[in-house]
C-alpha cells in the first residue's frame, strides 16, 4: 500500500487500547540508522508537550489514521534532535538535487511504502514527488476527500525521483555530517552538469558543495562555471583550500581565474601554491587574455624530433599526463628550438622505427605570445588545427593553444 | 637648442599620460564593478512609471498643478525602503521572493499568492497594451496595427534574447524616459514655483485631492515589482560582497523614477493646468492637448514617452509574472533556459501577452474598467506581499546579520501601513465611484 507524506501529516494517532493520543505534526528519518525508514512520528497534543512514537511502536498506518502498538505511557516526550531529518521542515518545499536528471528540483510531496516488520508497520520513503500530482495533493488535502484526490492525480503526468538519486542540500557542515549527507553522487556527475546545477543554487549552498567536493572535482567544476561565479566562490573559500583547488586546474584556466580576482587575493593564493605551479601561473598572468599568450597553456608535451615512434610512446606511457588534452606533441630540434608538431594519431599509425621528425605536420606553424586572438582564430580555421604552438623570440616553445581554448575564447 | 630638456619634458608628459591612463583604468574598474550589479533596481523603479502611472501623474498635474509635487520626496523614501529589503533578501539568500515564500510558508499560501498575482498582473498587462494603443493614436496608427505589432516585438525580444541583451535594451528604455524631461522643458513651466512646491508640503483636506494623492502612491509602488527586483538580483548572481552596489542601484532607481514623475507632473501643470484643461484623465489625451499648448514637439515627446513606458512594462510584467509563478510552484524558469527546458515558463509568458494584447483589440473592450481593476488588484495584493517581505527579512536564520535594524523596521512598517491604508482608500473609491476617481 502506498501512502503520501501529505496524507500522513495531520493524521490522528490512537494507542493500543484505541485512545486518541494526538495528531501527526511531523515525522523524521534517521539516516544514521536507516537511510529511508520513517523512524519517529511527532504527535502534538494541543497545550501539552508533544510525544514521539518510534517506528517499532506503530501497528498500522492509513491516510488520516495511525494506530500504535503500545499504550500512550510508553511514548517519550519530544526532544529536538539535529541528527533527524524532518520531512516537513527539511524536505517538503525545499530544493534537492536530482542526480539522475542532473538538475535542481523542488519537493512537492513524498511517496511512502508500507513494510511489515515483526508485527509492526514500517514506512519506507520510496520517491520524491516533484510534479503535478504532488502539487494537487498539497493544494487540496483536507478540502477534498482523499479518494477524490487520488482519482484526480492518477490522470496527471507523474514526475518523481527515486530516493536513492536524491542529493540533499544542507549548507551547515555539522548538520551534514549528522544527517550522513555526502556528495559522492555529485562527484560522479560530469563537471559541466555539476556546474549547471551549481548555477541554480544560492551562494551559500554553492559554497558548501564546493567546499565538500574533492579538489580535483572542484577544480573541474570551477573551470566550467561562469567567470563571475568562479571569482565569487574563490573569494569566499578558505585561502588554503582555494589554493589546493587552483593547483588542480590547468595553468591557463588558473591564470584566467586569478586575473579576475583582486590583486591581494590572487597574490595570497599564489603564495599558498607550490613554487613551480605558482611560477607557471605567474608567467601566464603576464599576458593579455586577448593574445596568444593569454590563451595558451604552459603545460604541454614535447619530445626531441630525433626520437622514434617507439621511444616516444614508451616515454609517454611513463608520464602522468592529462589524457583528455593529449592530442598533439611538440617537437624540439637539437638546439631546443621549435621544429614542428606531431598529432598523436599519426604517431600511433606509423612504423615503430619511424623518426618523429618525419611525421610532423606541414606547414610548421607557430605564433609569438603577443599575437592577438584574431590571428589565432584565423590559423585554426585555415589549417583545421587542433593545437598551435606558441614560441618566444628565440623560437623556443613556451606554450600551446588547444582547440578548446579557442572555443571558450570565441564563446566569450 | 637643448634637446635634453625637450626630451625630459616629453618623458614627463608620457609619464603623466600613463598616470592618467592608470587612473582611468581604476575608474573604469570601479564603474565596471557597479555596472555588473546595476540593472534590476534601475529597471524596476523605472518600469513603475508605466501606462497606468503616467495617466495618474498626468491627472495630478492637470488637476492640481504643482500642488502635489511635495509628495514625491516621501514617496522616494517609501519606494527605496521597500525595494531595498527585497534587494537585500535576493543578494543575501540568493533566492527569489516566491522561492522564499514557498520554502518558509509552504505550498498553499504560495499557490494563492501566485494565482492572485497572475490575474492582477494580467489586468496590468492589458493596461500596458491600452497605453500602447493610446500613444500610437497621436501618430495616427490604428490600434489594430499597433497592438499586435507591439505584442510580437515584446515576445520576440524576450524569447530570442539572452538575459544580458534584454537587460541592455531595458536599460536603454530607462534612458528614453528622458523624453519627459524635454517635453517638460518645452512646456516652459515656472521652475521656481515647481521647486518651492517640491520642498514645502501642501496638504489640502479635500476628498478629490486626497484621492489623487492616494492614486499617486498606489501606482508608484506596485506589488509585482518586488518579485521582479529580487529575481533580477538572483539571476545576476549578485552576492553579499556586492550588496553596497546593489543598494546603490536601488537608490539610483528610486530617485530617477521620481525625477521622471516630477517632470511629467510639471509638464502637465505648466500646460493643461495653466490653460484650464483640468478634466483630462488619460495620458493619450494629454499628449494631444499638449500640441496646441506647447508645440508639436512636446506632444510627440510626451506620446513617445508613454509608448516607451507601455512597451517597457509590457515586456517586463509578463516576464516577471511567469518567473514568479514557475519559481514558486517549482517549474524551471528564467531567460537563461531554452524553450524546451522551461516550457511552462515560456507558455505562461506567451499567454499573458496574447491575452493582454487580445483584450485591447476587442471592439468594445471595457478598458477603463480593466484599468481600475488592475489598480484595485494592485492595492489588495500589495499589503499581502509587503507583509510577507517584512516577515522574511526579519528572519535571522535566513538573513544572518543582515536582518532589518529597528530603525529600518519602523520606517518599513510605517511605509507598509501607510501604503496599505492609502491603497485601500484607492480601492474603495475605485470600486464605489462609478466615474473615474478624479473627474
Amino acid at each position: 500500500m502506498e501512502l503520501y507524506a501529505t496524507e500522513l501529516m495531520g493524521s490522528k494517532a490512537y494507542d493500543a487500547s484505541g485512545n486518541y493520543v494526538g495528531k501527526v505534526r511531523e515525522f523524521f528519518i534517521e539516516p544514521a540508522e536507516a537511510p529511508n525508514r520513517v523512524s519517529h512520528f511527532l504527535l502534538s497534543r494541543g497545550h501539552f508537550q508533544p510525544l514521539v512514537a518510534k517506528y517499532n511502536q506503530v501497528a498500522a498506518v492509513s491516510a488520516g489514521k495511525v494506530e500504535l502498538s503500545v499504550s500512550e505511557r510508553a511514548l517519550e516526550l519530544y526532544q529536538p534532535n539535529e541528527s533527524l531529518l524532518a520531512v516537513q521542515k527539511d524536505l517538503l518545499d525545499q530544493q534537492i538535487i536530482d542526480t539522475r536528471g542532473r538538475k535542481v528540483v523542488r519537493v512537492n510531496d513524498l511517496d511512502l511504502a508500507e513494510q511489515r516488520m515483526n508485527g509492526n508497520v514500517e514506512l519506507r520513503l520510496t520517491q520524491v514527488d516533484v510534479g503535478l500530482p504532488g502539487a494537487v495533493r498539497r493544494l487540496l488535502q483536507g478540502m477534498v476527500p482523499p479518494k477524490v484526490i487520488r482519482k484526480l492525480q492518477s490522470r496527471l503526468p507523474q514526475s518523481a525521483i527515486r530516493w536513492e538519486f536524491v542529493n540533499l542540500i544542507e549548507p551547515d557542515p555539522l548538520r551534514r555530517v549528522k544527517l550522513r549527507i555526502t556528495h559522492e553522487k555529485l562527484e560522479d556527475l560530469h563537471p559541466a552538469d555539476l556546474a549547471d546545477i551549481m548555477e541554480d543554487l544560492s551562494a551559500t549552498e554553492r559554497q558548501s558543495i564546493i567546499a565538500s567536493l574533492d579538489e580535483e572535482t572542484a577544480a573541474a567544476v570551477l573551470g566550467e562555471l561562469d567567470a563571475r561565479l568562479t571569482t565569487q566562490i574563490v573569494e569566499e573559500l578558505d585561502p588554503e583550500k582555494a589554493a589546493d583547488i587552483i593547483e588542480e586546474m590547468a595553468p591557463d584556466a588558473a591564470a584566467d581565474l586569478l586575473a579576475d580576482l583582486p590583486k591581494e587575493t590572487s597574490e595570497e593564493l599564489l603564495h599558498e601554491m607550490p613554487g613551480q605551479e605558482a611560477d607557471e601561473v605567474r608567467e601566464l598572468l603576464e599576458f593579455d587574455p586577448a593574445t596568444a599568450g593569454g590563451m595558451m597553456n604552459s603545460d604541454f608535451v614535447y619530445v626531441s624530433e630525433d626520437s622514434t615512434r617507439g621511444e616516444v610512446l614508451e616515454w609517454l606511457g611513463k608520464q602522468e599526463l592529462n589524457l583528455d588534452q593529449l592530442d598533439t606533441i611538440v617537437l624540439l630540434d637539437s638546439k631546443a628550438q621549435y621544429s614542428g608538431a606531431v598529432p598523436v594519431a599519426r604517431l600511433l599509425l606509423a612504423p615503430q622505427e619511424e623518426r618523429a621528425a618525419a611525421l610532423k605536420m606541414d606547414p610548421v606553424l607557430s605564433l609569438g605570445p603577443d599575437a592577438d586572438d584574431k590571428e589565432v582564430f584565423e590559423l585554426f580555421d585555415k589549417y583545421n588545427l587542433r593545437m598551435l604552438t606558441v614560441v618566444d623570440k628565440q623560437n623556443r616553445p613556451i606554450g600551446a593553444i588547444t582547440v578548446d581554448d579557442v572555443v571558450s575564447r570565441l564563446v566569450k | 637648442m637643448d634637446w635634453s630638456i625637450l626630451k625630459s619634458s616629453v618623458e614627463g608628459l608620457q609619464n603623466r599620460g600613463s598616470d592618467l591612463q592608470k587612473r582611468i583604468r581604476g575608474l573604469r574598474r570601479r564603474l565596471m564593478l557597479l555596472l555588473a550589479v546595476v540593472g534590476p533596481g534601475l529597471i524596476t523603479s523605472n518600469v513603475d512609471n508605466d501606462a497606468g502611472g503616467i495617466s495618474t501623474y498626468t491627472q495630478a498635474g492637470a488637476q492640481y498643478g504643482y500642488a502635489l509635487l511635495w509628495s514625491l520626496i516621501p514617496m522616494t523614501i517609501a519606494l527605496y525602503v521597500t525595494e531595498e529589503m527585497c534587494a537585500r533578501m535576493g543578494v543575501i539568500t540568493g533566492k527569489g521572493l516566491s522561492d522564499l515564500i514557498r520554502e518558509e510558508f509552504g505550498f498553499r499560501p504560495t499557490f494563492f499568492v501566485m494565482i492572485t498575482g497572475f490575474f492582477v498582473d494580467l489586468a496590468n498587462v492589458v493596461a500596458e497594451f491600452a497605453g500602447v494603443a493610446a500613444a500610437m493614436q497621436i501618430f495616427h496608427v490604428s490600434k489594430y496595427v499597433a497592438v499586435p505589432l507591439a505584442a510580437i516585438l515584446v515576445w520576440i525580444l524576450v524569447i530570442r534574447g539572452t538575459y544580458r541583451q534584454v537587460e541592455v535594451i531595458f536599460l536603454f528604455a530607462c534612458v528614453l524616459y528622458l523624453s519627459y524631461v524635454f517635453s517638460a522643458v518645452l512646456a516652459k513651466p515656472d521652475w521656481l514655483i515647481a521647486a518651492k512646491h517640491t520642498v514645502l508640503p501642501n496638504l489640502k483636506m479635500e476628498s478629490g485631492y486626497l484621492v489623487m494623492l492616494t492614486g499617486l502612491v498606489g501606482t508608484t509602488i506596485a506589488p509585482w515589482q518586488f518579485f521582479y527586483l529580487q529575481a533580477g538580483f538572483v539571476e545576476k548572481k549578485v552576492g553579499p560582497r556586492q550588496y553596497p552596489q546593489a543598494k546603490a542601484d536601488v537608490l539610483i532607481g528610486s530617485i530617477s523614477c521620481m525625477v521622471i514623475v516630477f517632470f511629467i507632473i510639471v509638464c502637465c501643470a505648466a500646460t493643461l493646468w495653466v490653460s484650464g484643461h483640468r478634466e483630462i484623465n488619460d495620458a493619450g489625451l494629454a499628449a494631444q492637448a499638449l500640441i496646441p499648448l506647447a508645440g508639436k514637439g512636446a506632444g510627440i515627446l510626451f506620446a513617445f514617452g508613454l509608448l516607451n513606458a507601455s512597451m517597457f512594462a509590457a515586456s517586463i510584467l509578463p516576464l516577471s509574472t511567469a518567473h514568479v509563478i514557475c519559481e514558486g510552484l517549482g517549474f524551471e524558469a528564467g531567460l537563461d533556459h531554452k524553450f524546451r527546458e522551461a516550457p511552462i515558463f515560456y507558455w505562461l509568458y506567451t499567454l499573458l501577452i496574447v491575452v493582454g494584447a487580445g483584450v485591447v483589440l476587442l471592439p468594445n473592450a471595457p478598458l477603463w474598467k480593466i484599468l481600475i481593476f488592475s489598480q484595485v488588484g494592485n492595492g489588495i495584493w500589495l499589503p499581502v506581499v509587503v507583509i510577507f517581505i517584512l516577515l522574511l527579512v526579519n528572519r535571522r536564520d535566513l538573513m544572518g546579520e543582515y536582518v532589518n535594524t529597528t530603525t529600518f523596521n519602523v520606517v518599513a512598517w510605517v511605509t507598509a501601513i501607510a501604503m496599505i491604508v492609502l491603497t485601500l482608500v484607492l480601492a474603495y473609491t475605485a470600486l464605489f465611484q462609478q466615474a473615474p476617481p478624479t473627474s
